[in-house]
């Protein structure tokens, strides 16, 4: 297929899944900050919401105040935010438009319904908390739809396999930001001064990444944070553990290799994330530093992202 | 203005024949069904994005052309007739632009002046002594047709560049299919979905030498931003080939690639919705992004067939226009079938006076217009209006052709008060292949939406409909 088109498809997953993450982000964050102050101490929750979104330091250009009215516009709504909802579904029907062809008319119908309902329903952003959390949601639901109708409708070919790359590159991205800049309330115990405070902390992280009632299945026990970790960073059954992305990563880069004839820098470096990942306990991240692994997790995906855009994309 | 023929009643208000089952089924439909269906159709254009952007219009990036959904009908008898003569008009355009491009046997019989074809802008020096594959230049062509009574179709206009609109051509009878069934169920209708395969076909056999038994294919946009990138996404997927840009090919060795996932591709055909201008800005306009550098020396070379054919402009260039009758007579030494509108050529001394004399009843276009912009329709125009062409014409006369006001015939519409005539015009779709021409019977119908309003054009407020020929 013609390099663009496939740079396309990738970028379309990569900002549909971005615009889910950020909705899952402002609903998490509205949740924490419903709480009285003794549960959440005084950390500002949605400075977070805007770390873990990777747009601190473009917001303080435009606001001087992390308050839920600027941090929701600034994530859902600005057009001076590159990456807010609303830019990535702009940009994620633009895409579209440009390949439509390798699309299927589901896909194309979810987008372009999207981006129709974007501005005659939401072009002047929400005013109320309800109207909020009903965008929140139907973002949440576009995100179901474009990703079930890929599944269900696309060719397994390469254009479904460079579209699967961009949706689990960016969503081990956005698990890994998250655990970033939440990594100090996830040590254990014994090394960390912590108290009931992070107990809704705890929650607000998984339930970011939808892995709450997840975790009660696979552990069955009450929230640990180490556990959390382990969950997010090596559980190959959750689907937005960074294990389960690069599982998938390799082994849609496999499928391009089989189907092209030829393997490349791309697939030994995923492979190379993914063994040390099946490699890995916790009690050695630990050990080394969750922060310095997650660090270096982060600059190994974005080095993914370059080679496979190298490789194949242009 | 002479009173318009009606396709529906006619001059007399005798329903014709090929109108009767449909003016049955509208009078058993009551008005709010055909309104919720009409509401309808606009919703499925909306879903499938159907739209174009028109220029110069930022509140608007991207509408949707207005459908209407009475149907435009066209006999067998009348079709046939049609076809005929649209078949020889394209024979004759590409015989004209080989001759042009090579031994010159028109200009030397004096049927047209030399300084029309050489002091032409859309003349291009390149293609001058160059082959092109089985000679054909333009395998797409949209003859722009209307009709002013029974018996009498007239060419308005030649579209041998990059013609547009078969898109709506094909998405307006899906349509219509999914929400008038009981109405196809009515009539015969002659399918139109033949014509993506027909294109492909076409384009495949005039492959250069150098390719390989399965020729590559492409169809090359100038981009989303496009006004007509919808039709181009659309015909892409219909062919089954790969929708490029120029930031897509590449030219090396003389021979055009593109890039893929799995490294460069040979191209052997490329049916091209970019004008000559922008192809090439090592040939052309060095500062055109959306070009290829080297198209035009792999072209020269033989290894590319770009689809329609480069300088194919001096064929449809409306001062070559009121030529078409000679055209037709000196290469194929046959009358022309359909007839030209008479034309006054500003140019002619004579003509101008009587143009300047007459400006009030005539249609005044530019030479190099296109899109219904630039013209004088002086029966509708202000006196003022009148008064800034005449300056015009009387500054740069060579820069005009007048024609007498048509009276376009009409068409039952919906309008906001209910079913009213409407003038329409049709575009038919001609493709040429290495050794046939082919046409599927239909075409686009484009209808003046506005009251009285003759321009068609969907960037003026007109609307489309669907086309059906019937078959006996």
């Amino acid at each position: 297929m013609l390099s663009r088109t496939a740079e396309n498809l990738y970028w379309l997953a990569r900002y549909v899944e971005r615009a889910e993450y950020l909705a899952r982000t402002i609903d998490a964050t509205l949740r924490v900050t419903a709480l009285p102050a003794t549960y959440i101490g005084k950390t500002n929750e949605w400075d977070s919401a805007l770390l873990t979104a990777g747009v601190g330091a473009s917001f303080y250009e435009a606001y001087s105040e992390a308050n839920e009215q600027n941090v929701v516009e600034y994530l859902a709504f600005s057009p001076s935010n590159p990456s807010s909802i609303k830019n990535c579904i702009e940009a994620a029907r633009l895409n579209s438009r440009s390949v439509r062809t390798a699309l299927t008319s589901e896909m194309w119908d979810t987008i372009n319904s999207a981006w129709i309902e974007l501005q005659e329903v939401w072009g002047k952003g929400t005013s109320t908390r309800e109207e909020l959390a009903k965008f929140l949601r139907f973002v949440q639901e576009t995100s179901l739809r474009f990703d079930g109708s890929a599944y269900r409708t696309m060719l397994r070919n390469d254009a479904y396999w460079f579209s699967r790359l961009g949706l689990h590159l960016e969503r081990a991205d956005n698990t890994a930001r998250i655990l970033d800049v939440k990594y100090h309330v996830l040590l254990p115990e014994e090394e960390h001064v912590g108290g009931p405070l992070d107990y809704y902390q705890w929650t607000s992280i998984l339930r970011s990444v939808s892995a709450l009632t997840a975790y009660h299945w696979v552990y069955r026990e009450t929230l640990k944070p180490w556990l959390i970790a382990d969950l997010l960073i090596l559980n190959d059954t959750l689907p937005r553990s960074l294990a389960s992305c690069y599982s998938n990563l390799v082994r849609n880069l496999d499928q391009i290799g089989v189907a092209y004839g030829r393997q490349g820098a791309a697939q030994r470096h995923a492979r190379g994330v993914r063994n040390r990942l099946e490699h890995s306990h916790m009690d050695d991240i630990f050990q080394h530093g969750v922060h310095e692994f997650i660090q270096e997790f982060l600059a190994d995906n974005s080095r993914l992202g370059e080679i496979i855009t190298k490789q194949y994309l242009i | 203005m002479a009173v318009a023929f009606d396709e529906m009643n006619g001059l007399g208000g005798d329903l014709r024949s090929a109108y009767q089952e449909l003016s049955r089924w509208l009078k058993e439909t009551p008005p709010d069904a055909l309104e919720y269906r009409r509401q309808e159709a606009e919703l499925l254009f909306r879903r499938i994005g159907i739209t174009f952007a028109v220029y110069g219009d930022a509140e608007a990036q991207e509408r949707l052309i207005p459908f209407d959904v009475i149907p435009r009908i066209l006999s067998a008898k009348e079709w046939t007739l049609l076809e005929k003569g649209l078949k020889q008009r394209v024979r004759a355009l590409n015989m004209f632009l080989r001759d042009i491009y090579h031994g010159r046997d028109i200009l030397r019989a004096n049927i047209i002046p030399e300084d029309l074809i050489f002091q032409n802008p859309v003349f291009r020096p390149e293609m001058n002594g160059q082959n092109v594959p089985h000679d054909v230049y333009v395998h797409i062509a949209g003859i722009d047709i209307i009709r002013v009574d029974a018996d009498n179709f007239i060419v308005l206009e030649d579209n041998a560049r990059t013609p547009s609109g078969v898109s709506y051509m094909l998405e307006n009878r899906e349509i219509m299919m999914r929400l008038f069934p009981d109405l196809f169920a009515r009539h015969r209708v002659a399918p139109v979905e033949k014509y993506p395969d027909e294109l492909l076909a076409a384009l495949r056999s005039v492959a250069p030498l150098s390719a390989s038994a399965e020729p590559t294919v492409a169809l090359m946009t100038p981009g989303v931003y496009n006004s007509a990138y919808y039709e181009h996404s659309f015909l892409a997927d219909k062919l089954g080939i790969e929708l490029v840009e120029g930031r897509d090919l590449i030219v090396k060795n003389d021979e055009v690639f593109m890039r893929t996932t799995e490294g460069l591709k040979r191209v052997d055909v490329i049916y091209r919705r970019v004008d000559d201008d922008f192809l090439d800005p090592l040939t052309f306009r060095p500062d055109s992004a959306l070009g290829v550098p080297g198209l035009m020396s792999a072209y020269a070379a033989g290894n590319i067939t770009l689809a329609n054919a480069v300088g194919t402009g001096i064929a449809d260039d409306k001062a070559i226009y009121s030529y078409m009758p000679d055209i037709v007579k000196f290469y194929l030494g046959e009358e022309p079938i359909l007839k030209n509108v008479q034309t006054f050529r500003c140019r002619e001394p004579k003509d101008l006076a009587y143009v300047l004399d007459n400006l009030s009843e005539l249609v005044v276009k530019e030479v190099h217009g296109s899109g219904g912009y630039g013209m004088l329709i002086g029966p509708a125009a202000t006196k003022a209006t009148i008064e800034a062409f005449r300056d015009k014409l009387k500054r740069e006369p060579e820069g005009f052709i007048a024609q007498p006001t048509l009276a376009l015939s009409t068409c039952p519409t919906c309008t906001a008060s209910g079913l009213a005539p409407r003038h329409v015009d049709l575009r038919p779709f001609v493709l040429t292949g290495s050794n046939h021409v082919t046409i599927v019977p239909g075409g686009l119908t484009r209808v003046a939406l506005k009251e009285g309003s003759l321009v068609v054009n969907s960037s003026q407020g007109g609307g489309t409909k669907d086309t059906w020929i019937l078959d006996e």
